[in-house]
C-alpha cells in the first residue's frame, strides 16, 4: 500500500449550527505536519465532533477553511475518511464485502480489489473472519472491520471520533496501538477525538486541549514518546500527569 | 443409514410427511364415516379417494390446468399492482414523518375493510369481471407490502448513509447498496404476507361472474354435484398456496441478514 500524509491546515474556523444558536467554537487557528498523530481532548460539549466533522467535509463551517495540502475541503472524500464510536458496519455484507465497499463505490475492477481487500484484512488482522457475518464478530473485531474498511481507501487523513470508547480496556488498548502503528508505518496522518488522556498520551505525537465555550484550543503538548508506548512506562507516565495538569487548568478557567 | 436418519433435513421431511399422513388418514375415516352414514351416504365422494380418483381424470381434461392458469394471472395481477404501488408508498410512509402521520389513520381504517366488502364498487368501477378480482386482489394485498416496507425502512441505520457518503457513494448508490438489500428481507416478507391474503381472497371472489379459475371450478363441482371434483379443486388450492408459501419462505431466509432469523 502507498499511503502519504497531508499537510493540514486549519484556518480561523468559526462554527454555529444555526445563525441563532450559540457559537460552538471561534477562530480555531492549527497545522499538522504530514504523517503527524494530533489528538485532540476536550470535555463533552465543547465542539470536537463538530470540529472533526468540518475536517471530513460533512459540515460547512460558518466561516474560515480547512486545506488539505493546500486544496480546500468542501465535500466528503474518500481520501479523507472518518471513523465513528460505533462500527456501523452493513449487516448483509461478510467482512470482505464490508472491507471492499468504498472500492465498489469507485471505477475498481474486481481483482484489484480482492487484492487491496486482502491485504487491509491481514494488516488488521482479521484474516480467518474475511467471510463471517459482521454481527457474528465481538465490538473489537467490528471496530478492526470499520478501520480496514476506512483504510482500504488508503486516505491520506483517517478522522477517529472516540473510536474506542465502546470497547473494553484490552481491546481499547491493542486497538489504540494497532492504529498508532499502522498509521505510522503507512504514513497518513491521524486526528482523534477523545476525552480519555491515557487514548491521547499512548496515541499521539501532539496533543491539543480544547475548551471553553465557545471552544478553542487552550494549550499544546509535543508528546515526544518513543514507540512502543506501554501505559505503565515512567516517561509515559509523566506525560500523562502533564497532560492531566493541563486538562484540568483549561476546565477552571 | 442411521447417520442418514440423524440428518436434520431427512428428520424435518419425516415429521413434515407424518403430519400429511395424519391429514389423509382423518379424512379417509372423515370419508368413510359419511359414506356409511344413509343420511350423508349421496356426499361419500368427499372422501380421500374419489377425490385422489378424480386427479388424473381433470388433469387429463385440463380442467386443473386451465384454472390454475386463469388464476394465476388474476392472482400475478393483483399482487403486482400491490408491489408496484406498496413498495413506493411504504418507502415515503418510512422516510417521511409527514406522510407517515398524514396517511396513518386513512391506511388503517382502509385496511380494516374486509376486501370483500368492496365487491360491488369493483363491479360497478370496471366493467370487467377480471378486473374487478384483480382489484379486489391488490386491494386486500396492498397493506400488508406497504406496512412491512415501511418497517424495514425504520430499521435503516441513519449512520449506513453518512458511512457511505464518506465512502464516495453516489445516491444511486444508496439505493442499490444500501436501501435495497437492508429492506429486501422485509418487503419480501410483507409480500409473503399479501400472497396469503391475496390466495384466500381469490377463490371466493371468483364465484362471482367469471367463467374460469380454481374459484369458478369449485362453485361449478358443486352445481353439478361432483364432489370429487369439488374436494380435488380445494386440495389443488391447498398444494399451490403451499409451494407458492414455501418459495416465499426460502427467499426471505435467502434476503434475511437479521440475526437469529430464520423464518419470516
Ligand atoms: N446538530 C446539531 N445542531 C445544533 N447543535 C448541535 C448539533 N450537534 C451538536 N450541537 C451542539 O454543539 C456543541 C458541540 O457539540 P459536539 O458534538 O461537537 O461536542 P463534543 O465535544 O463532540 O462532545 P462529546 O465529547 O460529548 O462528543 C454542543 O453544545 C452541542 O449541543
Ligand atoms: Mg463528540
Amino acid at each position: 500500500m502507498s499511503i502519504r500524509g497531508t499537510k493540514i491546515e486549519i484556518q480561523e474556523l468559526t462554527h454555529r449550527y444555526t445563525p441563532k444558536s450559540p457559537v460552538t467554537f471561534n477562530s480555531i487557528t492549527l497545522e499538522s505536519p504530514p504523517g503527524e498523530a494530533l489528538v485532540i481532548i476536550g470535555r463533552s460539549g465543547c465542539g470536537k465532533s463538530t470540529l472533526l466533522h468540518i475536517l471530513a467535509g460533512v459540515l460547512q463551517p460558518t466561516e474560515g477553511k480547512v486545506l488539505l495540502d493546500g486544496h480546500q475541503i468542501e465535500k466528503p472524500s474518500p481520501r479523507w475518511v472518518m471513523m465513528f464510536q460505533a462500527p456501523h458496519l452493513f449487516p448483509w455484507m461478510t467482512v470482505a464485502e464490508n472491507v471492499g465497499v468504498g472500492l465498489t463505490f469507485g471505477h475498481w475492477s474486481k481483482k484489484e480489489i480482492v487484492e487491496r481487500v486482502t491485504e487491509v484484512i491481514n494488516l488488521v488482522e482479521l484474516q480467518e473472519f474475511v467471510d463471517n457475518n459482521v454481527q457474528d464478530l465481538s465490538g473489537g473485531q467490528q471496530q478492526r472491520v470499520a478501520l480496514a474498511r476506512s483504510l482500504v481507501m488508503e486516505p491520506e487523513l483517517l478522522l477517529l471520533d472516540e473510536p474506542f470508547s465502546a470497547l473494553d480496556a484490552f481491546t481499547r488498548a491493542s486497538l489504540q496501538h494497532d492504529v498508532r502503528s499502522i498509521a505510522r508505518r503507512l504514513g497518513f496522518n491521524i486526528v482523534i477525538v477523545t476525552h480519555d488522556i491515557d487514548e491521547a498520551v499512548i496515541m499521539a505525537d501532539r496533543a491539543v486541549i480544547m475548551a471553553g465555550s465557545p471552544g478553542n484550543i487552550v494549550h499544546e503538548l509535543d508528546v515526544a514518546l518513543p514507540d512502543p508506548r506501554d501505559r505503565h512506562d515512567p516517561e509515559v507516565q509523566k506525560f500523562r500527569g502533564l497532560l492531566m495538569g493541563a486538562f484540568q487548568e483549561a476546565a477552571n478557567v | 443409514m442411521v447417520g442418514l436418519l440423524r440428518s436434520p433435513t431427512v428428520q424435518q421431511i419425516a415429521w413434515a410427511l407424518s403430519g400429511l399422513s395424519i391429514l389423509m388418514f382423518l379424512w379417509w375415516i372423515f370419508g368413510n364415516y359419511i359414506a356409511q352414514n344413509p343420511a350423508t351416504a349421496s356426499f361419500a365422494t368427499f372422501g380421500l379417494i374419489p377425490t385422489l380418483e378424480a386427479f388424473p381424470l381433470l388433469i387429463h381434461e385440463g380442467k386443473i390446468q386451465t384454472a390454475v392458469v386463469a388464476s394465476s394471472i388474476r392472482l400475478g395481477g393483483g399482487l403486482g399492482i400491490a408491489i408496484a404501488i406498496g413498495v413506493p408508498v411504504g418507502i415515503m410512509v418510512g422516510r417521511s414523518k409527514r406522510f407517515r402521520e398524514l396517511s396513518n389513520s386513512p391506511f388503517q381504517l382502509l385496511r380494516m375493510v374486509s376486501p370483500l366488502a368492496w365487491t360491488p364498487l369493483a363491479v360497478f368501477v370496471f366493467t370487467a369481471w377480471d378486473s374487478s378480482i384483480i382489484f379486489l386482489i391488490a386491494m386486500a394485498s396492498v397493506w400488508p407490502v406497504i406496512f412491512s416496507t415501511a418497517a424495514g425502512l425504520s430499521k435503516v441505520d441513519p449512520a449506513w448513509f453518512k458511512v457511505a457518503r464518506n465512502l464516495g457513494a453516489t445516491s444511486m448508490h444508496m439505493v442499490t447498496r444500501i436501501i435495497i438489500p437492508a429492506i429486501t428481507f422485509d418487503v419480501l416478507s410483507g409480500i409473503r404476507l399479501a400472497l396469503g391474503v391475496a390466495w384466500i381472497v381469490l377463490v371466493p371472489a371468483e364465484y362471482l361472474g367469471v367463467t374460469s379459475g380454481l374459484g369458478y371450478a369449485i362453485e361449478d363441482a358443486r352445481e353439478t354435484l361432483s364432489y370429487n371434483h369439488l374436494t380435488a379443486m380445494v386440495v389443488t388450492i391447498g398444494i399451490i398456496g403451499y409451494t407458492l408459501d414455501t418459495t416465499l419462505v426460502m427467499l426471505i431466509k435467502r434476503y434475511s441478514w437479521h440475526k437469529g432469523s430464520d423464518e419470516g
